[in-house]
């Protein structure tokens, strides 16, 4: 305790946090900044540069250094992770350097938040950056003491003499407050790719003394004691508050807006071009009435979904806008002809919302013609892109602040909201703050796609598999891009008539099965309305991830039964390696029973139990998840009572926050598959709030969630974030099999669909 | 016709002149003391991140009008603790690490304390329960119970 407290206060100094606190906080991410180092230095602040070892790191001249990081963390400490590694090159304990994040004054567009690249891809550069500004000090070390760098050594960034430790020097001293001046070679890219190259070599790991230890959260305690640290307490003098007015069926736009409807309203101003309207007012409270009392008349649309029931059989029907064969090995038609057996399924997955705690927030200024975006995106580099877009104004007129949001778990309406604070404020000549009400960020996010996936496998005499083919066929992933960078990606621009711009895009199951003869696919099909849709589909955590395994670990399981062998061992027939060494450490610290699966005894209980697993990887790491399920046959409610995570991630950074991730991705992903459904009818969404739209409640989270980290220091980090959440769905729909005897092949596996499945 | 409504917040008089006695409490909060929590989640009572305590009671403050708090003693999770006076519960917060985005940490807090109030050693079952309800979305409900044991097991 005491520790953190400490911590929190290092760390509220050293940002200048409490400083901005009270009634007015503009700036209250303004840290150790840039500039700052440039103003000790009594030199003009540099413009980032990727090319430029300054635009990573600064020593200070107490010796502490501040890490710039162009991605974000959405709770998960990657930042923490990004200070160990940079501590650990330049041989400082991690609670010596600071982390920027997602500061496009301050950072490089290292991509945002993505695809849980934080750590694997940047991590890197700022690795490089320390090791490149580690070789510097040390040489700089020798030249002042005299001494050789290899007679030097380095510890809690003091430099001395390795044989008279009294001849010493600090980081400090050496350069603090100063800027480095040393290029570094960048490899031309920005986002998740950008990387810079270090001359001097990284330390081995071996030698890690920081990596791989468990430093804590620096924004746990200021959450806790409730100092500001989130988006939505942006306050700008002059602001309004903004409600955007969504229309109340997809595709419809307002034929007549009656202003008078609102008159009583202290200050309100109504802003409707194109299909666009909100309704702004210096209080929040009137804002939010104003949106409720306006009267729109609206046109009315020909009906844009499919009727609910249908949905899936309507993606089977709708046209194929783009094949992609991912997989083609061997050849599959040739053994299916003369296998000793054929097994087929069927696997559907619905449309599911971010349902962040809060619609998103967003705050713009503009003064003269400089722009200002405080935002909660994932991505805000690509947020600045999008308001410059919006605004008609070169980026770098732009400066987009990150903070915190209300949850990130993706492309969430996180970035509609940037755009469109931009786009009021210009309209109404104030700063404008755009937060939605709590339809918003459930019926109107971008949503997880809907698919359909059919499997088809054969298998020997041996009850080996020899041969599989597994299809996709769903909404893209990508109607909207990952990032709001571009009008055409968010509703706002939609609605103001730019042409979207979808992106065809799905994928296949991640694993190393040995099986010699596949053939993976994937086929997306049209959006359902082009513009302004409340189902367009984006990346939502691990995209595609859970339904896909879903169906492919469900599927895995039906074979392992028609080759009437325990589905551990089933699946260690046709892994080695990790994968294997993986499938065995969540069998084993879950205590997996050898069995064929299938109901013990007579299966009739009313209450009956149940083991599964799922093996899934992503992108070079390894998640094995067993669950054990509690099923109530009468009611058909689904209780996911344990769990036993496996994980191989590479090199692990922080185990403790590992831990924590691995907690989160499960939980969130017990929601999703046996809760999570957005429902619509012909003409709306209408999963409007969390009655319409529920998630997991504490009464049914897990009792116990055991997890086994395998760690791999010799292997670069290959992400943590969210790959624990894509095997979820097919461990829990593995073990109600395995607890009642019935496959469910359709997600969520909600009580009222689920009811009577186990007469 | 303007309204003026005294409350106490974390200790502080307050007055406020009102437009609307039906605006809820979190606007007061919010938009006229100009405090950065509870926080706006739905609107609706459903998710409790908006949660402050009305004399002792664990409420709603996005459902409950200001005109019914008048006189009221209100606690926010900026007053239940400090850094240096830490109610147990954020004590065991901090130790336990449980927030990820922390969106939704002003309902868990205030309602656990409640609880603990009224129940200092409640069991799993009694910790789910007095906590059913809200919203995680993050899913940190486990490193949750973790902290309300921790804190229980500090009183």
């Amino acid at each position: 305790m005491t520790t953190q407290l400490q911590n929190l206060r290092f760390d509220l100094t050293r940002r200048g946090i409490l400083k901005g606190a009270g009634a007015l906080v503009i700036s209250f991410t303004a840290p150790v900044t840039i500039a700052e180092a440039a103003t000790a230095a009594g030199t003009a602040p540099k413009p980032l540069d990727p090319t430029q070892l300054d635009s990573y790191l600064a020593v200070h001249r107490d010796g502490t250094v501040t890490a710039f990081f162009g991605k974000i963390d959405g709770g998960q400490g990657t930042d923490v992770g990004i200070a160990q590694i940079v501590a650990e090159e330049l041989d400082l304990p991690a609670d010596k350097v600071a982390v920027v994040m997602g500061d496009t004054v301050l950072t490089i567009n290292q991509g945002g938040a993505s695809g849980s690249f934080g750590i694997t891809w940047g991590g890197k550069p700022m690795r490089n950056a320390a090791c490149e500004a580690r070789q510097f000090l040390l040489n700089r070390a020798a030249e002042k003491l005299k001494t050789p760098v290899e007679k030097l050594t380095v510890a809690n960034g003091i430099v001395s003499v390795t044989d008279a430790p009294g001849k010493k020097i600090t980081y400090g001293q050496l350069v603090g407050g100063k800027f480095f001046n040393i290029p570094m070679k960048w490899n031309g890219k920005i986002g998740n790719d950008l990387d810079v190259a270090t001359t001097a070599t990284p330390k081995k790991p071996a030698d890690y003394k920081v990596v791989g230890t468990s430093p804590k959260r620096r924004d746990v305690a200021r959450k806790v004691f409730a100092q500001p640290t989130y988006v939505t307490d942006i306050r700008v003098p002059g602001m309004m508050h903004a409600r955007i007015i969504r229309p109340p069926v997809a595709g419809a736009v307002p034929t007549a807006i009656d202003q008078a409807s609102v008159k009583d309203i202290k200050g309100v101003r109504v802003v409707q071009k194109e299909g666009f309207v909100a309704v702004l007012a210096d209080k929040e409270w009137d804002a939010i009435r104003a949106a409720q009392n306006l009267k729109i008349n609206w046109s009315q649309p020909d009906a844009a979904f499919p009727e609910p029931a249908q949905i899936y059989d309507y993606i089977r029907k709708a046209p194929v806008r783009k094949r992609t064969v991912e997989k083609n090995t061997g050849s599959v038609e040739d053994v299916f002809k003369n296998a000793a057996k054929v097994v087929t399924a069927d696997y559907e997955w619905p449309f599911q919302s971010h349902a962040s705690m809060a619609s998103g927030c967003a705050v713009v200024q503009i003064k003269g013609d400089s722009v200002t975006l405080w935002t909660g995106t994932q991505k805000p580099h690509y947020a600045r892109d999008g308001v410059a877009a919006i605004l008609n104004v070169p980026v770098e007129k732009v400066d987009a602040h990150w903070l915190t949001g209300p949850g990130s778990y993706g492309r969430n309406d996180a970035g509609d909201t940037a755009l469109e604070a931009a786009f009021l404020a210009k309209e109404v000549g104030r700063p404008v703050r755009v937060q939605g009400m709590r339809a918003e960020g459930i019926a109107w996010d971008p949503k997880g796609p809907a698919s359909v996936h059919t499997a088809r496998a054969a298998l020997d005499e041996n009850g080996k598999i020899v041969a599989w083919q597994f299809e996709s066929k769903g909404f893209s992933r990508l109607e909207i891009d990952s990032n709001e960078s571009d009008p055409a990606n968010s509703i706002l621009g939609q609605q103001l008539g730019v042409a979207p711009k979808p992106t065809e895009a799905f994928g296949t199951p991640d694993e190393s099965y040995d099986i010699p003869n596949r053939l993976f696919a994937w086929e997306t099909i049209p959006p359902l309305l082009q513009r302004a849709s409340p189902l367009r589909t984006s990346h939502l955590r691990d995209p595609i991830g859970p339904q896909v395994h879903f169906a492919s670990e469900s599927f895995i399981d039906e074979l392992a039964l028609a080759a009437q062998t325990d589905a551990v061992e089933f699946r260690l027939k046709h892994l080695k390696g990790r994968d294997a060494e993986a499938v065995k450490a969540a069998a084993d610290k879950f205590g997996w029973d050898t069995r064929v699966s299938g109901p013990r005894g007579d299966g009739k209980a009313d209450i009956v139990t149940g083991r599964g697993i799922a093996y899934t990887k992503r992108l070079n790491t390894i998640v094995v998840v067993v669950a054990e399920v509690e099923v109530d046959r009468r009611s058909g409610k689904v209780r996911a009572k344990r769990f036993a995570v496996a994980q191989d991630c590479g090199c692990i950074v922080n185990p403790d926050l590992v831990r924590m991730t691995i907690e989160g991705n499960i939980v969130q992903a017990t929601s999703r598959a046996i809760l999570e459904e957005v429902k619509f009818d012909r003409q709306k969404v209408t999963s409007v709030d969390w009655e319409s739209y529920p998630i997991l409640d504490i009464t049914d989270a897990p009792e116990k969630i055991d997890i086994v980290l395998l760690n791999h220091p010799e292997i670069p980090p290959t992400g943590a974030g969210e790959p624990s959440s894509r095997g979820v769905a097919a461990a829990i729909g593995n073990a109600i099999f395995d607890a009642t005897g019935v496959r469910i092949r359709r997600a969520p596996f909600k009580p009222e669909r689920l009811k009577g499945s186990f007469a | 016709m303007t309204t003026q409504v005294h409350i106490v917040v974390d200790g502080k008089p307050h007055k406020i002149s009102v437009d609307d006695p039906n605006m809820p409490l979190l606007y007061a909060l919010r938009d006229e003391l100009k405090m950065d929590n509870p926080h706006f989640g739905c609107g609706l009572a459903q998710c409790g991140a908006c949660t402050v305590h009305v004399n002792g009671q664990a409420i709603r403050s996005c459902v409950t009008p200001i005109g019914a708090v008048n006189e009221a003693k209100i606690t926010t999770l900026a007053g239940l603790g400090t850094p240096e006076h830490p109610h147990p519960l954020q004590a065991a917060y901090v130790e336990e690490q449980v927030p990820q985005c922390g969106y939704c940490i002003n309902g868990w807090i205030m309602t656990a304390a409640a609880l603990l109030k009224d129940n200092p050693h409640p069991t799993d079952a009694e910790i789910r329960k007095g906590l059913s309800g809200l919203k995680c979305r993050c899913g940190t409900h486990m490193a949750i119970i973790r902290a309300v044991k921790r804190a229980a097991a500090m009183a």
